[in-house]
């Protein structure tokens, strides 16, 4: 293996993390949910507005490494204005980008989270990305009190 | 301790020929291993005579009239005596075998916290324990009524004994402290600590997996009441450990788990149990373990744990101020006795991301909170990375450690 470093920490996951967008409560939030990866300790909060189905506006905070901040960052901008049943396909699409032994690299498909791609050769590294996902999931189906990667 | 025995250097290069694992590359870099403190690397030594105990003499323990049972009782007791000298314990009897720290621990915590504590009593810890030394006191004091105290660290780890001696009371009937810190590094004073609470005759435990692999422990000098230690962390194999305890407690103390080799005489209206140490050592052990655990304090021993401490102590010099010089790096845990171990942030860049870089460039170092939660609580981080150093790693491993941080920190630039 060719070490590149740039294949994980692309420029556009450095710099979501060191400027995340969407960062910060929100407060006339609809729902939130805290998520938490007690193996690094990453804890974060999602929040979002709610207009019938559509995803009015989300936003996060909390502390995380790179790639579950940078995560979390490109999911609340891919996810704004889309309908939660849009939202439940991307959550299955990207999770199976992530996990499946062979993945439909159509990358095209996800935008800017294609970027989170690389995440697929580092495994320990594959909860740090999901996270955020994950509490997305659990906020729209409205079945958990809170999230953990464990 | 061997205070009067002159220090020797060692052959760095013979001793890393020793260890197989140390010689391949990892991510197309030499491996440069820097995770000791959560658990160490076997030398050839002790791997062969796991593979020799399989080979040649596999077969249960005291049970057996057969001569390979023979033998393997006869090295697993040998081991046993290994491991009591290396300790200074006073007999073998004070030398139980267990599956390592956590065993030990929960053993004192089931047995005598169990027999002693009632609501009421106290049992004093510090912040800077392994969850290992704090669960187990938790889960006893919900049992029997007690509560647990805990004494503060101040900001460069290191114990603050005023607190410690106004938390000792006329109600505290154990101290456990952990003897060197896995998260922090900090030597622990610990024959003052417990010279303060033998005074009020309060016995002490002290978790010593991860003094043990770094330097010499002598339990008569401490007159520690129990110590306890995990093989693997002293390149043995993983799953063994030991519980030394003063005999008198031992003998005092009901046995834990039941079943074979615990028990002298079983009948259905009445069993009685076993004689020290086999009290403590119910069902089947890791004989292989054992034995392993015996070759790998000959091999510790055969190079001097005097040796290794002072080596460990020069390389952790030269580390620390080679940390020093990175920009936007802070070290966390400075206390002023400290062993082999580097605890740091680094200023915009997660530990779990400083992990994988590092691992990119072969460097393997833990990163979270090491198992120790409240520590991280108390400086405000939610994780650290952190080298750990053992007899082998050299001034070379710390250099590609900080080439790795350098490159990690312009991966975020
Ligand atoms: C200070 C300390 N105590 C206890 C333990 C637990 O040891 P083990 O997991 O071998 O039982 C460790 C190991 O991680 C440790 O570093």
């Amino acid at each position: 293996m060719s070490f590149d470093m740039k294949d994980l920490y692309q420029d556009v996951i450095v710099d979501h993390n060191r400027s995340p967008r969407n960062f910060g409560k929100l407060e006339d939030a609809d729902l939130s949910l805290e998520g938490y990866n007690p193996l690094c300790g990453d804890r974060l909060t999602l929040y979002i507005k709610l207009n019938n189905d559509i995803i009015n506006d989300i936003s996060f905070d909390g502390s995380g490494c790179a790639i579950s901040v940078a995560s979390a960052s490109l999911m609340t901008e891919a996810m704004k204005g889309k309908s939660t049943k849009e939202a439940e396909s991307v959550f299955n699409d990207f999770h199976h980008l992530l996990t499946d032994e062979e993945p439909d690299l159509d990358l095209e498909k996800f935008g800017k989270l294609a970027a989170l791609a690389g995440v697929r050769d580092y495994p320990s590294r594959i909860k740090c990305a999901s996270l955020c996902w994950h509490t997305l999931n659990g906020l729209l189906d409205g079945s958990h009190n809170s999230i953990s990667t464990e | 301790m061997t205070a009067d025995t002159p220090v020797k250097p060692y052959d760095i290069g013979k001793v890393r020929e020793d260890f197989p694992v140390l010689h391949q590359e990892i991510n197309d870099h030499p491996l440069v291993y820097l995770d000791n403190g959560a658990t160490a690397q076997k030398p050839r030594q002790v791997i062969e005579v796991l593979d020799k105990y399989y080979r040649e003499y596999n077969s249960n323990i005291h049970r057996g009239v057969h001569s390979l049972s023979e033998k393997a009782t006869g090295e697993y007791e040998a081991a046993r005596n290994k491991i009591k000298n290396f300790i200074n314990a006073g007999s073998l009897q004070e030398v139980i075998l267990t599956s390592g720290t956590t065993a030990s621990i929960n053993l004192v915590a089931q047995t005598y916290g169990r027999a002693n504590l009632k609501p009421g009593d106290e049992i004093l810890i510090t912040e800077m324990e392994h969850h290992s030394n704090i669960v187990p006191w938790q889960i006893l004091c919900e049992q029997t009524g007690a509560s647990l105290k805990v004494v503060p660290i101040n900001d460069k780890g290191e114990l603050i004994m005023e607190e410690y001696q106004a938390l000792l009371s006329d109600r505290t009937r154990l101290v456990a402290v952990v003897h060197i810190s896995n998260a922090l590094g900090t030597i622990n004073p610990v024959k003052e600590i417990i010279d303060l609470a033998h005074a009020k005759e309060i016995p002490v435990l002290l978790d010593g997996a991860q003094a043990v692999p770094h330097c010499p422990v002598d339990v008569v000098a401490l007159d520690c009441d129990f110590y306890c230690f995990s093989a693997h962390k002293l390149f043995g194999p993983t799953g063994t450990g030991v519980l030394y305890g003063k005999q008198a407690l031992l003998e005092a103390m009901p046995p834990w788990q039941g079943g074979g080799d615990m028990i002298r005489t079983v009948r259905f209206n009445e069993t009685t149990y076993n004689d020290l140490p086999y009290k403590f050592e119910a069902g089947t052990p890791h004989i292989a373990g054992v034995i392993g655990t015996g070759a790998a304090i000959d091999y510790v021993t055969a190079i001097g744990m005097e040796n290794i401490a002072h080596y460990e102590a020069d390389l952790l010099a030269y580390g620390s101020e080679a940390l020093s010089h990175i920009d936007g790096l802070t070290q966390v845990g400075t206390a002023k006795n400290k062993a082999g171990i580097m605890s740091f942030v680094m200023d915009g860049i997660h530990p779990h991301d400083i992990g994988t870089i590092l691992d990119q460039h072969g460097v393997a170092i833990r990163t979270g909170h090491h198992c120790a939660m409240p520590v991280m609580e108390r400086y405000s981080i939610p994780a650290t990375a952190r080298a750990s150093l053992a007899l082998y790693n050299t001034r070379d491993d710390i250099d590609a450690l900080v080439e790795a941080l350098q490159n990690a920190r312009k991966v975020f630039a």
